[in-house]
């Protein structure tokens, strides 16, 4: 089944109501299905093998999205924050491209040999504009509907690619068909490059939720839009939620954001103090945690609204630990906890997280990296508590393994977290000629606050035990994060090299 | 009696029913409203006569299964006649409602 589909029954459904509002326009579900076939005969015609995006939001990214998989190539959005010669070779890659960029991107391109280019604005005015061209979309469901550039930490980025299947059995598997009620509204910051900025149309359109572009997120922007265009669902990755909460903090009348209903957050680690602050300073709102992966077409474990009270009002500190898990798998995933030898581990025992399901690709263009069994290695360590709950302790490849003892960096920097001046701490593994790897770490502080080196060390001392206890402590004004929240490790690594 | 696999979509002879199929490869009596189901993209044949047993009706948005789950459909166009393989009707999927993650 092709991604297009669930536009057409949109379409079909409610051809009149909104489902997109970009830049104080609206946009029909009929108006941007047949945008959509329009696109499709474009790219067609121009003997494209990928079409592809290179620019903010706009309304040119669900119509390039779903024109692509009417058409049957893929679609591939890249990074407008990559500089020229990444940029380039990544073309390369894709080549022949039918390239949807703005002037700014086109003349920063340079004299690139891009065989097809067309300007955002000219896009949407043949595609909108022009008379519909009814096209019936390819049904091979084993084709690929999207490949992302992952960011990629060593090395080339790598290509994922997902299937129509995929994405469609992520949709179908999670999301009722029109459930949203007409005046709902969500509102979408995410880069349309990322998993979160493609599946946010899928899920949106689907369930008949009218999307808000907000192509450069900044707190007051975001808070204004909320209010202007009576959003009522939201996602966030977590350095927008705390940049909110900071903001809100210095305004002296708080937003009371009446309408928002729903924020779901994720694309990296949530610290735990800015969701509570953000409980008490929004009651009325649903939190819900969302865990995914590229490869695995957005989401795989949610913590919902319910486990966010619970967690939040229990005193029994294994529920309450609750609040920094991402939650249970959906039903139609199946996750493990193996260690490195392959063996299934019990409950709340670490090791790397496997993830199995319909929709899940786990595929690159070069290599398809499921096991036999159709298990994915998400390369995320971990682990399940009783219930079920999971919970990540950060990226398998960041165990540190010092004089063969593994340590988690995650549960060093709950400890450093845990001092009152701290206000952000990472762990990580230097090169070390008498460990192996030894454990050093970076803190930030709050503003004006001061720390001794050793004070910290004692306390991951007293907590953990003398092997997790940081030889090199830095202080460092902030943390280096990209645009999803996550932090970049070999900038910090860096520091110590 | 004709030859599916997933992605096939198939309307209904005897009302606006159509569907498209989400798990099941090879032969079955995919029918609505009684009547075995052509493919989407042919022309229509003479219009069918629904039979009251499957006349429930299938709603857009459905997934509808077999009982041995062996087989999945989705309406994507709704229709007066019920969804069956041969003489038995399928079911509504019933999806856990989850809350919206992105």
């Amino acid at each position: 089944m092709n991604i297009a589909m669930l536009l057409q029954m949109a379409a079909e459904t409610f051809p009149e109501r909104i489902a997109l509002t970009s830049a104080g326009k609206h946009y029909s579900y009929s108006e941007l299905y047949s945008a959509a076939q329009n696109a499709a005969k474009i790219f067609t015609d121009s003997g494209c093998k990928y079409v592809s995006v290179l620019d903010t939001s706009s309304p040119a990214i669900p119509i390039a999205l779903f024109g692509a998989g009417i058409a049957g190539v893929p679609y591939v959005p890249l990074n407008y924050r990559l500089s020229s010669s990444e940029l380039q070779k990544l073309l390369e890659r894709v080549a022949p491209v039918y390239l949807i960029t703005n002037d700014e991107q086109r003349e920063q391109l340079g004299g690139q040999d891009i065989q097809i280019i067309q300007s955002t604005e000219a896009f949407l005015d043949s595609t909108l504009a022009g008379e519909n061209t009814e096209v019936e979309a390819s049904d091979g469901g084993d084709a690929i509907a999207v490949q992302l550039f992952t960011s990629g930490t060593t090395g080339q980025p790598k290509a994922a690619i997902l299937r129509h299947e995929n994405l469609v059995s992520y949709i179908l598997g999670s999301v009722e068909f029109m459930g949203a009620a007409e005046d709902e509204a969500n509102l979408v910051t995410v880069p349309p490059y990322h998993i979160a900025g493609i599946s946010a149309v899928l899920s949106s359109f689907y369930a008949g939720r009218r999307v808000v572009q907000l192509p450069n997120f900044s707190p007051d922007a975001w808070l204004a839009l909320c209010e202007s265009q009576s959003i009522s669902n939201a996602f966030v990755v977590p350095t927008m939620l705390s940049r909110v909460m900071e903001h809100i903090e210095g305004l002296e009348i708080k937003p009371a954001l009446g309408s928002l209903n729903s924020v779901a957050y994720g694309g990296g680690k949530m610290p735990i103090n800015i969701i509570k602050l953000a409980i008490i300073a929004f009651p009325h709102v649903n939190f819900t945690n969302a865990y995914g992966l590229t490869e695995t077409s957005s989401t795989i474990a949610v913590l919902g609204p319910e486990d966010h009270r619970v967690a939040n009002n229990s005193d029994d500190s294994e529920i309450h630990r609750r609040l920094g898990s991402v939650g249970k798998p959906l039903p139609s995933v199946e996750i493990e906890i193996r260690n490195d030898e392959g063996t299934v581990l019990g409950h709340n025992q670490s090791g790397e997280i496997y993830v199995r399901g319909p929709q899940v690709s786990g595929e690159y263009i070069e290599r398809d990296a499921k096991d036999g069994d159709g298990w994915f290695p998400t390369r995320d360590a971990g682990f399940l508590d009783e219930e079920g709950y999971l919970f990540l302790s950060g990226r398998a490849d960041d165990v540190i393994v010092r004089g063969g003892e593994n340590i988690s960096p995650g549960e060093i920097e709950e400890v450093l977290m845990d001092h009152e001046n701290v206000t952000d701490a990472m762990v990580l593994g230097i090169p070390s000629d008498e460990w192996g790897e030894a454990v050093v770490a970076v803190v930030v502080l709050k503003s004006g606050a001061d720390v001794h080196i050793s004070e910290l060390q004692t306390m991951v001392r007293e907590k953990l035990r003398s092997s997790r206890v940081p030889e090199q402590i830095l202080i460092e004004p902030a943390l280096p994060y990209n645009d999803m929240g996550k932090l970049i490790r070999r900038e910090i690594k860096a520091l110590f090299l | 009696m004709s030859l599916v696999k997933p992605g096939a979509r198939l309307k209904s002879i005897v009302c606006d029913t159509e569907a498209m199929v989400i798990k099941y490869s090879g032969e079955a009596e995919i029918s609505c409203g009684g009547e075995i189901m052509i493919d989407a993209k042919s022309e229509s044949p003479e219009k069918g006569t629904m039979n009251n047993a499957f006349a429930a009706g299938s709603l857009v948005g459905k997934r509808y299964v077999d009982a041995n789950d062996t087989m999945e459909l989705l309406c994507v166009k709704p229709g007066t006649g019920s969804l069956s393989v041969g003489d038995a009707l399928l079911v509504e999927k019933s999806a856990k409602s989850l809350p919206s993650s992105d």
